[in-house]
């Protein structure tokens, strides 16, 4: 290599140059950690819960759809309804029917229901497409108009209710008019009175 | 408000007093004489129902209805048998005072099993 021209050797001394000036540049800023600290907690980390599918509320055997119910507590209680079925949040779906005694489709839970022997064959019956959030109240129609509300002040029900129950009653008062008795029973209220004891009664 | 309904739908009961042995009293305990239960056996329907103690203060303070009443309640539970003639034993979310002892109470038919 003694044959290299003195360009080339000028060359290779500035590109040592260079190279050494990158290096000191280089240790001059010595290379920051990412922290200066390692945090004394951990960071919050999303909770990973399995959720089990919460199991359905199993149907009482005394329960089955057309089964005359006893409400306990409630707006309507001691007043007899028909059992229509069970809804996915484990509540019964329930109605009076509304044109014979006045309790329209409602929800209970069956503990505060006592079943009675009694049965009506709603086998015929169609029950209309009702599941829990059918009951959930439009909250965002809080400011009512005017056109919304009766005579007393109070709020209309929605068509939707009204048509729903009016299908489910056509169906039901021919069915409870069949049967003798039943209609006066589906609109006498139960109650206790003197010396009658729910544990000797047979329901 | 609905028209309020004819009927009862509870059954009887009276508080007896506290569970207690010969020299102490246990008050988180009642003793509760029902209408009707005269022996163990016929307890079990009684069993988790709910009870009612219904009295009258001297302040009104709870509102029903958006009025305020002198009526108030305590809620308790039947948890068990007491003896073999019928007597039951409740709890209550606070213990019942000593005053009520001799009094009604009313035994709600629910939670129902039927």
């Amino acid at each position: 290599m003694v044959s290299k021209s003195r360009d080339v050797r000028r060359r290779l001394k500035e590109k040592a140059a260079r190279k050494e000036a990158q290096l000191k540049t280089m240790s001059d800023k010595p290379s920051k950690p990412k922290m200066k600290w390692y945090p004394t907690e951990d960071k919050p980390r999303k909770l990973f819960l399995r959720k089990k599918p919460q199991k359905r509320t199993k149907l009482r055997a005394s329960i089955t759809p057309g089964t005359v119910l006893i409400l306990l507590s409630g707006r309507f209680r001691g007043r007899r309804v028909i059992f229509l079925k069970q809804l996915a949040s484990g509540l019964l779906l329930v109605t009076g029917p509304f044109e014979l005694n006045g309790v329209p489709l409602r929800r209970v839970n069956q503990r505060y229901v006592i079943a009675t022997s009694t049965k009506v064959d709603i086998q015929s019956v169609e029950i209309p497409p009702v599941d829990d959030s059918w009951f959930k109240k439009n909250k965002k129609n809080k400011k009512r108009s005017k056109e919304e509300l009766t005579d007393t002040g109070k709020s209309k029900l929605p068509e939707t209710f009204v048509n729903t129950q009016r299908s489910i009653d056509s169906q039901l008062v021919p069915l409870v008019k069949q049967v003798p008795f039943l209609k006066s029973y589906l609109c006498s209220r139960f109650c206790l009175s003197y010396g009658q004891f729910p544990h000797e009664m047979r329901f | 408000m609905s028209k309020k309904p004819s009927g009862r739908l509870y059954c009887k009961g009276v508080v007896l007093g506290y569970k207690r042995s010969q020299r102490n009293q246990y008050p988180s305990q009642t003793r509760i004489k029902i209408q009707g239960v005269e022996d163990r056996a016929s307890t079990a329907f009684y069993l988790g129902k709910r009870v009612a103690y219904v009295y009258r203060a001297k302040r009104p303070r709870k509102s029903v209805g958006g009025k305020k009443t002198k009526i108030r309640v305590i809620w308790g539970r039947i948890i068990a048998p007491h003896g073999n003639r019928g007597v039951v034993r409740a709890k209550f979310r606070n213990n019942l005072p000593p005053s009520s002892f001799g009094k009604r109470v009313r035994v709600m038919l629910y939670p129902s099993n039927v």
